[in-house]
C-alpha cells in the first residue's frame, strides 16, 4: 500500500501541472501563485508527498482542488453506488452463471450446452464498453424499455441510498449491471461446467446415487456444493475486478459511482482524489479477501481453521 | 425359492469413438439369500461394470446392449427409473472401493446418513437419526451421536469405509454388492471387517457378491465364486472346489500368485503378459495370448462348460479335476 501510494503520487505529478487546469487562462501570475499556495502546490514534490502520508495517516488524504471537499469524503459519498453495482452485477453472474455452467456440465453433449459454451466465449471476448452501448442502443433507445444513464431515484436504509430496493431502481441498475457482469456471468459459466464435469465422475456423486438419492438432491446438494466452493473463490477475487472494471461501465451509463469520480479527477488531475480512489479500492480488496476466505471455510469443512484432524 | 438375484446372459458395452467396449460379455450367474459369491478378476476384467449394471447406474452412453437382471423375480433392465431409484440403497446397497472418495467431503456424515434413510422411508429426522446412530454402532464406531456431527476427513480410511458400510445397511438389503471395500485398508481393519459382513449375512439372510482382484480375500469368506476375463465369466464353482482343483489356466494362474499357496522359497508366480485390449479382443479364447496350453483349437471361442457338478470352466484343454500339485503351479 505503502509502495503503491509513492508511485501513484508520482505519477500523477509528473503527468501535469493541476494548476493548468484549475486556473483560468486569463488569470494573472499573482493569481496563480495564490491559488498554488492555498493548494500546496507551491513546495517541492518530496514535501507534497509527506505532508500527503502524515495526513493520510490520519485519515486525512486532502483536500480535492476541484470540488474543495476532503478527497475522502467524496470518495466515501459516492462509494455505495459502486458497490451496489458491482455486487447486483456479481449477484446476476452467479445466479445466471451457476445453472446454467452446471447444465452445460451435466448434459455437455447436448445443443443447448453447447449453445452456452458458445455464449459464454462471447460474453468472454466482447469489450465491456461496446457491450454497454449496444445495450443501449437496444434497450434504451430502440425499444425504449429502460434508461440509459443516471441512476434515478434511491431509497435510503440506513443512510445509505440504493437503487435495488424499487422498480425503478432496478430499472437503472439493469444494464449497467448486465454490462458490468456479463464477462464475470461467462466466467462463472465455464467454472460451473468444468468443475461439474469433474465432480459428476467423482465417486461419492455416484455412491449417492448407490443410496437411491433423487437426481434432485444428488445435483442440487451433492454436485452443487462441491462447485460452490471454487465458485465462492473465484467470485470473491473477481468482485474487486468488478470495482475496477466499474469504471468503465460508470462513465458509459453515467452512473455516479467512484468509478466516474475517477475519471472526472483523472482528467482535472486532482490528485487527492486519484489517491484517495485507489486506497480505498486496496482496502475494500483486502477485505472482500477476508470474506472469501472466511466463506470457503465455511463451504469447504477440510480447510476450517482450528479442527483437529 | 427364486434366488435373489438372477443375471442372464448381460451385456454392457460402451460406445467410444474407436468401436465398441464390451466390457461385460455375456455374463449369467445367480445369488441365494444369505450366499455370498466372490466376484475374481484382474484390474479391467469388467468386475465393477457387472455392479453398476446391476444396480441400473452405469452412464451413458454405456448401455444394456442384452441380458436380463431379474432381482427377487423382478426384471431390472426394463424397470422405470424411479423404480430403480427406489430398489437401490433401500434393496440392493453397494459399497465402492476407495473409502476416501465415498463420501461427500463438504457434507456431514448425518447429513449423508439422514439422506439415504428419508429417500426411502417417510420418517422424521430424529427416527432417521436413532437409525444412524444404532447402525454406525453395529460395525463397530463408538460415541456415533459425536462422530456423526463430523466431516468425512476427519475419520481415517478404515473409519470412513464402516461409515460406507453402515449406510449400505441402513435398510438392511436383501443384496449388497461390495465392490472391493477392503483393498484400500491395512490387513487387520480388512480382517475385521470381512468378519463382520460375513457374520451380517449368516444372520440376515442377505445375499452379498463380494468383488476382489485378491483370490486370498474371498477364500476365507466366499461360498462361491467367479472368475471374470476379459468382460467374460472363465470359471465358477464352490470356492473350494475352484480354489483346490481349478480347471481353467487364467485361474490356476491367480491361484499361483496368491502368497502362500506357493511352497517356500519360490518366486510368487505372476501370469505373464497382459489381458487384451477391451476394443481389440481376438475371435477366440480371450486369454490365448497368455496361456501355456493354448493350440489351434483356441482360435474358437469356448463354451462354459460344467466339468463337474456345479463347477464350470470356459476352455478348450481344461485341467484334469484333481488338485493342484506345487510343481504344476509354476509350469
Ligand atoms: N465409461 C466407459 N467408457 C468406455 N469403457 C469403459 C467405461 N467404463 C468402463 N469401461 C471399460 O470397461 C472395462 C471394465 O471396467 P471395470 O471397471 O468393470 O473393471 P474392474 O474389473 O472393476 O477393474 P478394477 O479391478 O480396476 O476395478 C474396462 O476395460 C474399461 O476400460
Ligand atoms: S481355451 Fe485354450 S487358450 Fe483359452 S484358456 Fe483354454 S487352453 Fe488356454
Ligand atoms: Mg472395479
Amino acid at each position: 500500500m505503502a509502495v503503491m501510494s509513492v508511485l501513484v503520487f508520482v505519477g500523477i505529478y509528473m503527468i501535469g501541472d493541476p494548476l493548468a487546469i484549475l486556473v483560468s487562462p486569463e488569470a494573472t501570475e499573482l493569481d496563480r501563485e495564490a491559488i498554488a499556495k492555498s493548494l500546496g502546490l507551491d513546495r517541492p514534490m518530496w514535501e507534497q508527498y509527506l505532508t500527503f502520508v502524515t495526513s493520510a495517516l490520519q485519515g486525512n488524504f486532502g483536500k480535492s482542488f476541484v470540488f474543495g471537499q476532503p478527497a475522502i469524503n467524496l470518495i466515501l459519498e459516492r462509494m455505495p453506488a459502486t458497490l451496489e453495482l458491482a455486487l447486483i452485477a456479481t449477484f446476476m453472474s452467479v445466479v445466471i452463471g451457476v445453472p446454467l455452467g452446471l447444465y452445460a456440465g451435466l448434459r455437455h453433449e447436448t445443443v443447448a450446452a453447447r449453445a452456452i459454451m458458445a455464449g459464454s466465449v462471447l460474453g468472454f471476448s466482447l469489450p465491456n464498453f461496446w457491450v454497454g452501448l449496444m445495450l443501449i442502443m437496444v434497450f434504451a433507445v430502440q425499444l425504449g424499455w429502460l434508461p440509459a444513464s443516471g441512476r434515478g431515484p434511491t431509497m435510503e436504509v440506513l443512510g445509505i441510498h440504493v437503487s435495488f430496493l424499487s422498480l425503478t431502481g432496478w430499472k437503472y441498475l439493469a444494464l449497467p449491471a448486465l454490462t458490468l457482469g456479463l464477462s464475470k456471468c461467462a466466467l462463472i459459466i465455464r467454472l460451473a461446467r468444468a468443475t461439474a464435469r469433474e465432480v459428476m465422475l467423482m465417486d461419492y456423486v455416484k455412491f449417492a446415487r448407490a443410496k437411491g438419492l433423487s437426481e434432485k438432491r444428488v445435483i442440487g446438494v451433492h454436485i452443487l456444493k462441491n462447485i460452490m466452493v471454487p465458485i465462492t473463490t473465484v467470485t470473491g477475487l473477481e468482485l474487486g475486478s468488478l470495482i475496477a472494471f466499474a469504471v468503465i461501465t460508470e462513465t458509459i451509463f453515467s452512473w455516479p459511482g467512484m468509478g466516474k469520480l475517477l475519471i472526472d479527477s483523472i482528467v482535472h488531475l486532482d490528485r487527492p482524489v486519484v489517491v484517495a480512489y485507489l486506497i480505498v479500492v486496496v482496502f475494500l480488496l483486502v477485505i472482500i479477501s477476508l470474506i472469501v476466505d472466511i466463506l470457503y471455510s465455511v463451504l469447504d469443512p477440510r480447510v476450517r481453521l482450528g479442527e483437529a484432524k | 425359492m427364486t434366488a435373489t438375484l438372477q443375471v442372464e446372459n448381460l451385456e454392457t458395452q460402451f460406445p467410444t469413438r474407436d468401436g465398441i467396449v464390451r466390457a461385460v460379455d455375456g455374463v449369467s450367474f445367480s445369488v441365494d439369500a444369505g450366499e455370498i459369491l466372490g466376484l475374481v478378476g484382474e484390474s479391467g476384467s469388467g468386475k465393477s461394470i457387472t455392479g453398476f449394471t446391476i444396480l441400473g447406474l452405469i452412464d451413458p452412453p454405456g448401455r444394456i446392449a442384452n441380458g436380463s437382471v431379474k432381482f427377487k423375480g423382478e426384471e431390472l433392465t426394463t424397470a422405470s427409473p424411479e423404480r430403480l431409484r427406489s430398489l437401490r440403497g433401500s434393496r440392493i446397497a453397494m459399497i465402492f472401493q476407495d473409502p476416501m472418495m465415498t463420501l461427500n467431503p463438504v457434507l456431514r456424515v448425518d447429513t449423508q446418513m439422514i439422506e439415504t434413510v428419508q429417500a426411502h422411508e417417510k420418517v422424521s429426522e430424529k427416527a432417521a437419526r436413532a437409525r444412524c446412530i444404532e447402525t454406525l454402532q453395529s460395525v463397530g464406531i463408538a460415541a456415533p451421536e459425536d462422530r456423526l456431527k463430523s466431516y468425512p476427513h476427519q475419520f481415517s480410511g478404515g473409519m470412513r469405509q464402516r461409515i460406507a458400510i453402515a449406510t449400505a445397511l441402513l435398510h438392511k438389503p436383501d443384496l449388497i454388492i461390495a465392490d472391493e471395500p477392503t483393498t484400500a485398508l491395512d490387513v487387520t481393519i480388512q480382517g475385521q471387517i470381512l468378519y463382520e459382513m460375513r457374520k451380517l449375512c449368516r444372520d440376515t439372510g442377505t445375499a452379498l457378491i463380494w468383488i476382489t482382484h485378491d483370490l486370498s480375500v474371498v477364500a476365507g469368506l466366499a461360498d462361491r465364486i467367479m472368475v471374470m476375463y476379459a468382460g467374460k465369466i472363465v470359471e465358477t464353482g464352490a470356492i473350494d472346489t475352484v480354489i483346490e482343483r481349478p480347471q481353467h489356466p487364467y485361474t490356476r494362474g491367480l491361484i499361483g500368485s496368491v502368497p502362500g499357496a506357493m511352497p517356500r522359497g519360490k518366486r510368487l508366480f505372476q501370469i505373464p503378459g497382459m489381458a487384451p485390449a477391451p476394443l481389440n479382443l481376438p475371435p477366440g479364447c480371450r486369454f490365448k495370448a497368455r496361456c501355456s496350453r493354448a493350440d489351434a483349437v483356441c482360435d474358437t471361442m469356448p463354451e462354459l462348460l460344467e466339468l463337474n457338478p456345479g463347477h464350470r470352466a470356459r476352455c478348450h484343454h481344461p485341467f484334469d479335476a484333481k488338485p493342484l500339485s506345487p510343481a504344476e503351479v509354476v509350469s
